[in-house]
């Protein structure tokens, strides 16, 4: 298909969405990432039954402690998506691209700069 | 287990705002177990912490430690030789572990991580409920394996009062009487004939009633 989404995603593997933790999300906050989002399964097609379920209930607490300590929660969101739709991947990370830069740089990461 | 909740974050940011060096301090044992205080909430809220510091232009160092247990000497003696460079701990250990952290390292201020809540079990992941007051003199043995002390919202030993409705008790109706789940387990269990055994006045003296509590045992003393 060779279909192109932005350069500023970077992908990291899990063997399914119910693997994220809150913390893996909390860290790369804490690591200067500007928005994380987890793309799993179509909602009752998780091959572990109830993997992606897990998923957006941690990124439903990312989101609540995130807001908490003034990031903000709307820098987290989940999509669900089949393996066989390449195309939605794509758009789905060319929203989430222009909503963060609609939100700007990540506070934490410019507050590491200014401390460094 | 003993199973605590979670506190907001905002209350322990409050409590750690004046200091510079903090430990965060985990138990595995209970709080692991109910997801309040193990080593993954260590790192979930040593992280947040971090962050919401550092956002607020203070810079502050937050270490992350979880222990076996805290409250047994050995575990907590682990820690000695780090404690100095920490200006207080937040233990998210039950409230035994928060106070035996306070009386072994005395000039360090420790403050809770979680509210310890009961004495209960997990019935499904995220669901924990009571199941002991720890009132010193257990009774199980007469009331089919199901304690009034602890599930009778009063506590009551001979049948259920006139609050038992369809077998809820009046304080709610997602809770159930204690006395219609004893009686219902006598009866399937076929020892009804207990029910009609009458319970004498119960010595509290072992419950908190009789203050702060001890168990000394002599035979295992070295």
């Amino acid at each position: 298909m060779r279909l192109n989404y932005p350069s500023s995603i970077r992908i990291i593997r899990v063997p399914c969405t119910g693997k994220v933790d809150v913390i893996h999300i909390l860290r790369a906050f804490e690591k200067g990432a500007d928005g994380v989002y987890a793309v799993g399964c179509m909602e009752g097609d998780c091959h572990f039954t109830s993997g992606n379920f897990r998923a957006r209930k941690r990124v439903e607490q990312a989101k609540k402690i995130l807001d908490g300590v003034g990031v903000g929660g709307e820098r987290v969101r989940m999509f669900n998506l089949s393996s066989a739709e390449g195309p939605r991947f794509a758009e789905y990370a060319r929203e989430m691209d222009q909503q963060i830069r609609d939100l700007g740089p990540n506070p934490i990461k410019l507050a590491l700069k200014q401390a460094a | 287990m003993i199973v605590a909740d979670k506190k907001p974050m905002e209350e322990i940011i409050e409590q750690i705002r004046s200091y510079q060096n903090v430990l965060i301090l985990g138990c595995n044992e209970c709080v692991t177990v109910c997801e309040a205080g193990g080593k993954k909430e260590v790192g979930i809220l040593a992280s947040a912490l971090r962050m919401y510091f550092l956002n607020n232009g203070k810079d502050m160092r937050i270490d992350e430690v979880t222990l076996e247990r805290q409250c047994d000497h050995e575990y907590l003696e682990e820690i000695r030789d780090r404690i100095d460079r920490y200006d207080a701990v937040v233990s998210l250990a039950c409230g035994v572990g928060v106070q035996f952290m306070a009386e072994k390292y005395l000039s360090k201020p420790v403050y809770p991580g979680v509210n310890t809540c009961f004495l209960g079990v997990t019935e499904k992941r995220g669901l924990w409920t009571e199941r002991c007051q720890a009132c010193g003199q257990c009774i199980l043995a007469y009331t089919a394996g199901i304690c009034p002390v602890s599930r009778c919202a009063k506590r009551l030993l001979n049948g259920p009062c006139g609050g038992s409705t369809k077998g809820a008790c009046e304080i709610g109706k997602d809770v159930d009487c204690a006395w219609q789940l004893i009686v219902d387990r006598l009866k399937a269990l076929n020892r009804l004939d207990d029910y009609e055994k009458l319970f004498s006045i119960k010595d509290w003296s072992t419950d908190r009633a009789g203050g702060p509590r001890k168990v000394v045992r002599e035979d295992v003393q070295i």
